[in-house]
């Protein structure tokens, strides 16, 4: 890397499959990069002490929390927004499944929520109940009871599976 | 612009080798910190409890994240992450193993944090001390000086405090294959998944016949300025038969040799009475695993 030894860091990423890249102050958080560098403002801060999951991305195909890693750490990586997930205007089928089944109320905490359904859904495609669990246990939301996130997700997977 | 919580200034250094990463620490000096996960530093640093004036990040350094099984121990790349840990058939070998990985946290951190980190790290309240200390557990640390293995109860001295220098760092976690007739529990009480327990529990027993107790180890986590090893425990319970009594007593010792702190999490009191019933359990758990019966172990919270 041949900006090493400064304060400021050349990182470039490939988000929702574009390459983007910005010259950032080290201690600049993978969020803050993403919101503030390339205005991609649909990755949220809720707590910013790791615990409420609203600012959940893909990373090289896990789920990350993004207010909990420096933006340099992700360089050379591939990432999944929130942006990256509808195409061509339509919506992704887990974005269709929360819409239908109210699995969101403020929508504050839903673009973590849907990242990790995706995170989910990509290693598991029949989810069962306890796995579901799990698999959200890192995505905190205040206002649903999580009752209608759960139907959500369920929805999700039987609209995935289909060809 | 949002209020968002900053580190303090550092300078950023990747490396491609554990020999460069040394390298560039001696260079750096003591204020220079490694980065593995971050799961645990990078919240340390915006609470600046942690102002590093370097960090080392040793994550584009490539074999330092197998899991293997070999001549009678699972060995663990520091880098390998909970979530491969959770996910591995081979470590699934040591239950408490797969147990501890899948309970850590939430899924995010579970895939970004790292066995060695947690370690190097020794966070009073992390998993891994504790569910390690009932196994022979021992680190590969690689310095300037060359390599040296440290057993685990060396390893951790004391409260964010282990035996690595500065320039030194761990490679590889080693745990020894619990001998057979064995089984194992590592249990965990939180309120929710993304926190750190309120305390948790290890137990490992070597049964002989029906109920006798041949050898146990028992490690409490978060009730302390380290994980503890229970010893009064544990010789309440060699050589003795399992039953209501022997237990009770296990238990009651146990409770005499954790040093719980009364915090957000609850009172120095209620953690005791809290532990007394989950070192309970945790034999519980040991023994009919240790009799080869499958038994779901996990950590426990609201939610699950």
């Amino acid at each position: 890397m041949n900006m090493s030894d400064a304060e400021n860091v050349l990182v470039r990423i490939r988000v929702n499959g574009e390459l983007r890249e910005a010259t950032v102050e080290a201690r600049t958080l993978l969020v803050e990069f993403l919101r503030e560098h390339l205005n991609l403002t649909g990755t949220h801060i809720g707590c910013d002490t790791t615990y409420c999951g609203a600012c959940t991305v893909i990373l090289n195909g896990r789920t990350v929390k993004t207010c909990t890693m420096f933006a340099p750490m992700a360089d050379g990586g591939e990432i999944t927004t929130v942006e990256g997930l509808s195409k061509n205007g339509e919506l992704h089928p887990i974005q269709e499944a929360f819409a239908e089944c109210h699995g969101l109320q403020c929508g504050f905490c839903t673009p973590g929520l849907l990242l990790s359904t995706m995170h989910l859904l990509q290693k598991t495609r029949k989810p069962t109940d306890k796995q579901i669990r799990k698999a959200i246990a890192g995505n905190t939301c205040r206002c649903t009871g999580y009752q209608n996130v759960f139907k959500a997700i369920r929805a999700a997977a039987t609209r995935m599976e289909k060809p | 612009m949002e209020f968002i919580v900053y580190a303090a200034p550092f300078s950023y250094h990747r490396v491609a080798s554990v020999q460069e990463a040394i390298k560039l620490l001696q260079e750096l000096g003591e204020e220079a910190r490694v980065i593995a996960g971050g799961q645990s530093l990078i919240p340390l640093m915006k609470m600046r409890m942690a102002r590093p004036s370097a960090l080392v990040d040793i994550n584009f350094i490539t074999g330092l994240r197998e899991i293997k099984r070999q001549n009678g121990e699972l060995r663990f790349g520091a880098l390998a992450r909970h979530a491969d840990i959770e996910n591995s058939e081979v470590a699934a070998a040591i239950p408490i193993v797969h147990d501890c990985a899948a309970g850590i946290a939430d899924v995010q951190v579970r895939n970004q944090g790292t066995i060695g980190g947690s370690l190097a790290e020794a966070d009073p309240s992390g998993d891994w001390g504790t569910a390690l200390l009932t196994l022979e557990t021992s680190l590969r640390c690689m310095g300037p000086k060359g390599e040296r293995t440290v057993a685990l109860e060396d390893f951790i001295k004391d409260a964010y405090t282990t035996v690595l220098a500065h320039d030194e760092l761990v490679t590889e976690v080693i745990a020894k294959m619990p001998p057979k007739g064995s089984g194992g529990a590592h249990l965990a009480f939180k309120r929710s998944a993304p926190v750190y327990p309120t305390l948790s529990v290890a137990a490992h027993l070597t049964l002989e016949g029906k109920d006798t107790c041949k050898d146990a180890r028992i490690a409490l986590g978060c009730v302390g300025l380290t994980a503890l090893r229970a010893k009064e425990a544990e010789a309440a319970l060699r050589g003795k038969t399992l039953n209501e009594k022997t237990v009770r007593a296990a238990a009651e010792a146990a409770r005499e040799t954790a040093e719980p702190q009364s915090d957000m999490r609850g009172s120095a009191e209620y953690k005791r009475v809290l532990l007394a019933a989950m070192v309970k359990r945790a034999i519980g758990v040991a023994a009919r695993r240790a009799h080869g019966e499958r038994v779901e172990a996990e950590h426990e919270y609201v939610g699950r």
